[in-house]
């Protein structure tokens, strides 16, 4: 199959967690983000930064995801920031005014700031 | 009902296809990129426009497919999904249709209000029709028409590079 699973890399950055998600965020694969962000919150981790430096697509199910993600992690007392959105994942954002919801930087450095 | 999904009134809304490209694909999310990657490849010579083509392409593409495994067909591995796509000038025109009983587009609602904005599902069909130039449903809701008008290649090749696979 083209293409394949999306691939994503966890690494500690100070106090913070940061998530780099390759390939697509889509409906196919998505559980396996979720998945890895709730243990990582189980374990203990408040703070998380998704860089899509290296994403192509995240479809609704994606965006859902993440807001669902956001929201439990937010109950937990941490927060979820958003890096590096391209300009097609910046348009999706804003035609769901999901950009208001989440805080979402122009890089992995500056979502770590202040975090 | 008002038909809120596009401007042809409901009964044009589904001329019979004469499509370029027919897929029939198992009801299998994972098949989901695969299909759409193979699409846009047939496509990418349609229009001079290819950030409209990759974005909203795709997004109509890909939550067509998504709904249509999901609700149409409830997850059903023993189900399938049709997809014909016409190329017409630069007009691509992509109709996606599930084995499900259907349901009523005009009672989606907007993921954009405060009280829905929080919530992780609802936004596929809005995204379908912020993104594409027309979205037509059938009127049992299992078929849904996408059409999306790409500027024209300025050059004489267009055409005939169309749908070149």
């Amino acid at each position: 199959m083209r293409g394949g699973p999306m691939g994503f890399q966890v690494e500690k950055v100070g106090d913070a967690l940061v998530v780099d998600v390759e390939g697509q965020l889509i409906v196919g694969n998505r559980q396996e983000l979720k998945q890895r962000v709730l243990e990582e919150l189980e374990k203990g981790e408040r703070k998380f930064v998704v860089d899509f430096e290296r994403t192509g697509y995240i479809d609704s199910s994606g965006l859902g995801v993440l807001v669902s993600l956001s929201k439990k992690v937010r109950e937990q007392g941490g927060e979820l920031r958003l890096a590096n959105l391209n300009e097609d994942l910046k348009t999706l954002f804003e035609l769901t005014k999901l950009d208001t919801l989440f805080h979402i930087a122009d890089s992995r450095e500056a979502a770590l700031k202040g975090l | 009902m008002t038909s809120r999904v596009g401007i042809l009134p409901r009964n044009r809304d589904f001329r019979p296809m004469a499509p370029d490209l027919t897929l029939d694909i198992p009801n299998d999310l994972a098949s989901i990129e695969e299909a759409v990657d193979y699409v846009m490849q047939r496509c990418a010579a349609c229009g001079d426009d290819r950030r409209k083509l990759h974005l909203n392409l795709r997004v109509g593409l890909t939550e067509a497919l998504a709904n249509a495994m999901l609700y149409g067909n409830g997850r059903d591995p023993s189900k399938r999904v049709k997809v014909e796509v016409a190329f017409q000038d630069s007009t691509i025109t992509a109709r996606i249709t599930d084995e499900g009983r259907g349901f009523d587009p005009c009672c989606v609602p907007d993921p954009t209000r405060p009280a829905n904005i929080v919530k992780p599902e609802g936004r596929g069909i809005f995204l379908m029709r912020k993104l594409l130039d027309e979205v037509h449903f059938n009127d049992s809701g299992n078929s849904v028409t996408l059409v999306l008008r790409l500027p024209p290649f300025q050059d004489s090749g267009g055409s005939d590079r169309r749908a070149s696979a």
